[in-house]
């Protein structure tokens, strides 16, 4: 009888424990794939003309004499092109990775928004930065049809954070300054998995659970392309995208 | 006693005034314009008038007050009446308007009654929430259509030029900066994007709104070189404070070599 | 006409508290509701200008009052661009509406009007109520700009078109508080076209026996004078204002052209002029400074007699004509606020013509007051001291309007802070001390107690000095080309400057704090100052023939005949206007 007894706490205590890693695993984590790939730009950027900032001294004292260029095409070593957002745009089931708690930031420095393209889930959380010595007021203007609220926001120098989310899939909602015209950022507001081009042109997307999928990589100037990618468990998939310059 | 602190209250009042006034505490800066000397002479000139006026109101006032407060004497009315009073006002102060509104007219004239040289330098000037934009014809002297619904600040064309279609934009050199070389006629052509702004240089003495729906010509000629701002001074909106830009007065040969790197930015 | 007017000014004595304080036909009641409503307007309007007084000076102060009233507008109680330029807009709109136009014409002519002419009460006194309600209506939706989420528009008081009328797409500040904005100046209007025409029937058809035109107060033909601007002008901004709207809610486009980007959205506009707002708003704008103006002019040259022992030089009829030829010549100057507008430079000069030759009869009106004083026994009370103060501060303000009458001059001055301290002298601080000495003279007539003078020496000193601290530099500052409308200073030649608004900012502080002695003064008077009689200042007109405060149909029944001008002084003996004895004055 006490052998049975035993035998029996055991199992219990195996399936409890089993219970309790597969509760607590995050969905997919057992078992989920990548996927990888470049951003190419086929012909030559259109020139990146520099920002004369002279409008607003506090900005050059910002910067120390550095001179920024607008960022609609930013084209690195080997035709790579940064700052596109690719994403899952068709397959998902809903159950993938959970929103990502860290939030995302963007910070107004040297009356540049840092980092120009900011990708994001819906609903995780946007601190929005100023370090300059002059006042921003940042204006996201998304598309009136799409459900999330345009707004906009002063900021003054030295002042906190400003804190936003978005509750509705965006991609990508322009952001400008209201004092200083030429500043322009984008964020992508995605449901699920996503990945950035770095200036190499290369991106990354984690979490994908396997399954086949349409994958857009969406460039501010060049527009969107799709492809359809299969993910498996093991080795990550690569997709590659390559933009027709104009 | 009342009557003696006020005459001594206003007595200081108008030496104070008259004080910063006369030793230029706060004062226009140096002018650098052709007609700037005019506008200058119309300020000294009223300076002048409207200042023996006031010095000489607030004293008269104050020796009043000063004088009967105590209300022992009999009551007296100013030999005349009323009638000195309203001649005084008509012949003094109607004079005074006469002299001011012919000369003033000269001063006035000379910013907006003489037509422009026909060889003056044509800068395209565009005032939008919250900057100052400039446009230079560039080598075929002539200025692009402007479409304001290509209008792409983050892509920088702030004006709606056609660069790629428009033979008459494809030259045209948009700057954050207006340079302007030294002693030569500059015609400006004003226009808004969105509001209403203005454009005003203190040491240009030269100061025009920008009205949306029209363009509206200034001109004038700058006399000295040097960084000036221009400054926004009809209220456009949250950034109206910060709304500005600079004016180079530079060498014919700075202004050059300014231009070229303008282009080839461009 | 004249009898049913007569007849209609006669009404019963009001039972109970809402018909007798509340929703009362009766001018005297009526004028003290205008005259609270604008005390604490007042205290708005100054409290709205200490808060941007202090952004100005240290623009990193944090003010948790104001962070309460607006998280988005003060966040933390850092006040946003934007939020220093709503609350610019509402101290224009709340001062030169519910304070300088309410109080002393309003305010104090309801009160003082009827009972200067000899009458029971206004020709239309149910008009009259409505007046006031309207006017309250309008200050409730001025009010309620604060607490909207879009806040108070922040376009100025003289809210320009196209940045006025586009609507929200402006960016903040341009929202609901726009709308509620022109709702408001629209119940203003409407509140004083009703006013004007109740003043000047009065005037004309219930003046009692022997009250010929040429014995009224000076008072009551600068409320007469003054009735005949506002109809004419208020007229115009009536409909300025509707087309606003409708430019923002109905899809008109009277001031906006085509072609507009704002926002990276092309407007759905074309047309409309910017400059033909302006010149609506202008043709009412600039006669409002002499709507505001006339009255003060009345009330100080009504007071002085008083206090001077004597009448004033020239008469009844220097003064009015000198008035009159203001109140007409305000019609035809509007141009000059519109010298670098786009207008035309021609009609540039077309418009300082006159802008300069107003000066004359302005000078007549100073130089009757000042040379009146010309061996006169000056009784330094405090409605004394504030109309000397009065015509210091106009002397000051309309010098400053030689500068800006020429184009020339003005296209240097134009939107500098020399503007600013213009009008603050002109229309602001000289219509102000001339309302405090009406205040001071008229409050025991009103109250029936006498307020403190010791108090009231107090906060004439301390006001005067520090009026002109404040706004004798913001001329200065002006020369050096201060521009005005500005949240911070942040030009090269504008941090220059910060000495000096910093220097204008505590003064600003001192003379608001010091306006709570007058506060003080008037809620303690009102309950234990001491008991004033018929006629505490030995003064002559028809409101000193009567009780402190007078009964509800002014007269006790009695039917007034008046057999002399309304300056019957000649040191210490004077004649009141119905007394049958002989002149002393000659008048």
């Amino acid at each position: 009888m006490k052998m049975q007894f035993r035998i029996m706490a055991l199992t219990l205590c195996v399936l409890a424990l089993a219970v309790v890693f597969l509760r607590f695993t995050p969905a997919g984590a057992a078992a989920t794939g990548q996927i990888v790939g470049t951003v190419k730009l086929d012909g030559q950027a259109p020139h990146q003309k520099p920002i004369d900032m002279s409008k607003d001294p506090a900005c050059a004292q910002v910067r120390n004499g550095s001179i920024a260029s607008q960022e609609s095409v930013v084209v690195g070593a080997n035709g790579g092109l940064a700052n596109t957002v690719v994403y899952i745009s068709q397959g998902l089931t809903g159950n993938e990775a959970a929103i990502q708690s860290q939030a995302a930031s963007i910070d107004q420095k040297g009356c540049q928004y840092i980092p120009h393209v900011v990708a994001m889930n819906v609903g995780q959380h946007l601190t929005v930065l100023n370090s300059d010595k002059t006042a921003h007021n940042i204006h996201p203007q998304p598309n009136p049809t799409g459900g999330n609220a345009q707004w906009n926001k002063s900021q003054l120098a030295g002042s906190g954070p400003i804190d936003v989310s978005w509750a509705n899939e965006e991609i990508a909602i322009p952001v400008k300054c209201n004092i200083h015209p030429w500043m322009r950022a984008y964020i992508a507001v995605i449901k699920g998995p996503f990945g950035m081009s770095n200036d190499t042109g290369s991106f990354k997307l984690d979490n994908v659970p396997p399954g086949t999928y349409t994958l857009t990589a969406w460039q501010e100037t060049y527009g969107t392309q799709t492809q359809k990618v299969t993910v498996g468990t093991g080795k990550p998939s690569t997709t590659d995208f390559t933009f027709k310059a104009k | 006693m009342a009557g003696k602190i006020f005459a001594l209250v206003v007595l200081l009042i108008t030496l104070a005034t008259a004080y910063c006034v006369i030793a230029h505490v706060w004062w226009m800066p140096v002018d650098i314009s052709v007609h700037g000397p005019k506008i200058d002479h119309q300020i000294e000139e009223t300076v002048l008038v409207a200042g023996l006026l006031f010095i000489a109101g607030q004293l008269v006032l104050a020796a009043f007050a000063f004088l009967y407060g105590h209300g022992g004497n009999r009551i007296k009315q100013i030999p005349g009446g009323a009638k000195p009073l309203i001649i005084f006002a008509f012949v003094l102060v109607g004079t005074e308007v006469v002299a001011l509104s012919s000369i003033g007219a000269k001063a006035w004239g000379a910013v907006y009654f003489e037509a422009p040289d026909p060889a003056s330098l044509k800068i395209d000037v565009q005032a939008g929430q919250f900057a100052y934009y400039f446009r230079y014809p560039g080598p075929d002297g002539k200025f692009g259509a402007l479409h304001p619904d290509l209008i792409n600040e983050g892509n920088q064309n702030y004006f709606g030029i056609d660069a790629d279609h428009d033979a008459d934009a494809k030259d045209d050199i948009v700057t954050a900066e207006l340079a302007i070389p030294v002693d030569k006629p500059i015609l400006l052509s004003l226009h808004s994007k969105d509001v209403g702004h203005s454009f005003y240089v203190r040491e240009l003495r030269v100061q025009q709104d920008f009205v949306p729906g029209l363009n509206i010509p200034i001109h004038f000629t700058a006399t000295h070189t040097g960084r000036f701002e221009i400054v926004c001074t009809q209220l456009c909106g949250l950034g109206h404070y910060n709304m500005k830009a600079y004016l180079s007065v530079l060498s014919q040969s700075d202004f050059e070599d300014w231009l070229k790197k303008q282009a080839a930015a461009q | 006409m004249h009898q049913t007017a007569r007849h209609a000014a006669v009404h019963h004595a009001p039972q109970g508290f809402i018909r007798k304080y509340v929703f009362s036909v009766d001018h005297k009641v009526i004028g003290i509701q205008y005259t609270v409503l604008s005390l604490v307007a007042v205290f708005v309007g100054m409290a709205l200008s200490w808060a941007m007084r202090i952004h100005l000076a240290w623009p990193d102060a944090h003010i948790p009052l104001l962070g309460m009233i607006s998280p988005n507008g003060a966040p933390g109680g850092l006040m946003t661009p934007e939020y220093y330029l709503s609350l610019m807009t509402m101290h224009g709109t709340i001062m030169a509406f519910f304070v300088l136009t309410a109080a002393p014409m309003a305010g104090y002519g309801n009160f003082m009007l009827p009972i200067q002419v000899g009458a029971a009460d206004m020709a239309f006194p149910r008009l009259n109520m409505a007046s006031f309600w309207t006017t309250l209506v309008g200050f409730v939706l001025a009010c309620a700009t604060f607490v909207i989420p879009d806040g108070p528009p922040l376009s100025g008081w003289t809210a320009y078109a196209p940045l006025s009328a586009v609507g929200p797409v402006a960016g903040p500040g341009q929202g609901w508080g726009q709308n509620l904005w022109g709702l408001s100046i629209v119940c203003f209007c409407i509140a004083s076209l009703l006013g004007a025409l109740n003043f000047i029937v009065t005037t004309l058809d219930l003046r009692t026996k022997g009250m010929k035109l040429s014995r009224l107060p000076l008072s009551t033909w600068g409320w007469f004078i003054d009735a005949w601007v506002s109809l004419l002008a208020f007229a115009v901004l009536l409909p300025t204002c509707l087309l606003l709207i409708l430019d923002r809610l109905g899809g008109t486009s009277f001031f906006i052209p085509g072609g507009l980007v704002i926002n990276d959205q092309m407007q759905p506009h074309s047309g409309g002029s910017p400059l033909l707002f302006q010149h609506l708003f202008w043709f009412f704008g600039h006669p409002e400074v002499y709507i505001i103006i006339l009255p003060a002019f009345g009330i100080v040259s009504h007071i002085m007699p008083t206090f001077i022992r004597k009448p004033l030089v020239g008469g009844w009829k220097v003064v009015t004509f000198a008035e009159i030829a203001v109140g007409t010549l305000s019609f035809v100057v509007w141009g000059h606020h519109m010298f670098v507008s786009g207008m035309s430079p021609f009609m540039a000069m077309v418009f300082s013509v006159p802008t300069l030759l107003i000066t004359i009869p302005s000078v007549i009106a100073v130089l009757v007051w000042v040379f009146s004083l010309y061996g006169a026994h000056l009784r330094f009370d405090t409605p004394l001291l504030f109309s000397l103060g009065f015509i210091s501060l106009f002397i000051s303000g309309g010098i400053g309007g030689f500068f800006l009458a020429q184009p020339s001059t003005d296209s240097y001055l134009h939107a500098t802070s020399f503007v600013v301290g213009h009008f603050h002298f002109t229309m602001g601080l000289s219509a102000i001390f001339a309302t405090f000495a009406g205040f001071y003279y008229w409050f025991p007539k009103m109250f029936g107690r006498m307020l403190n003078e010791k108090l009231g020496k107090l906060h004439f000193w301390l006001s005067f000095v520090l009026v002109y601290c404040v706004f004798m530099t913001m001329h200065l500052t002006g020369f050096a080309g201060a521009v005005r409308r500005y949240s911070a200073l942040v030009d090269d030649f504008m941090i220059a400057l910060i000495p000096a608004n910093k220097f204008m900012t505590v003064a600003a502080l001192l003379l608001g704090a010091t306006q709570f002695i007058f506060l003080f003064n008037v809620i303690w008077s009102r309950f234990k100052g001491p008991k004033a009689g018929d006629n505490p200042w030995g003064a002559t007109t028809l409101e000193w023939d009567t009780a402190s405060p007078p009964p509800f149909d002014n007269f006790g029944g009695r039917q007034l005949t008046v057999y002399h001008g309304p300056m019957e002084y000649d040191g210490e003996a004077s004649v009141m206007q119905t007394s049958p004895q002989p002149s002393v004055a000659g008048t």
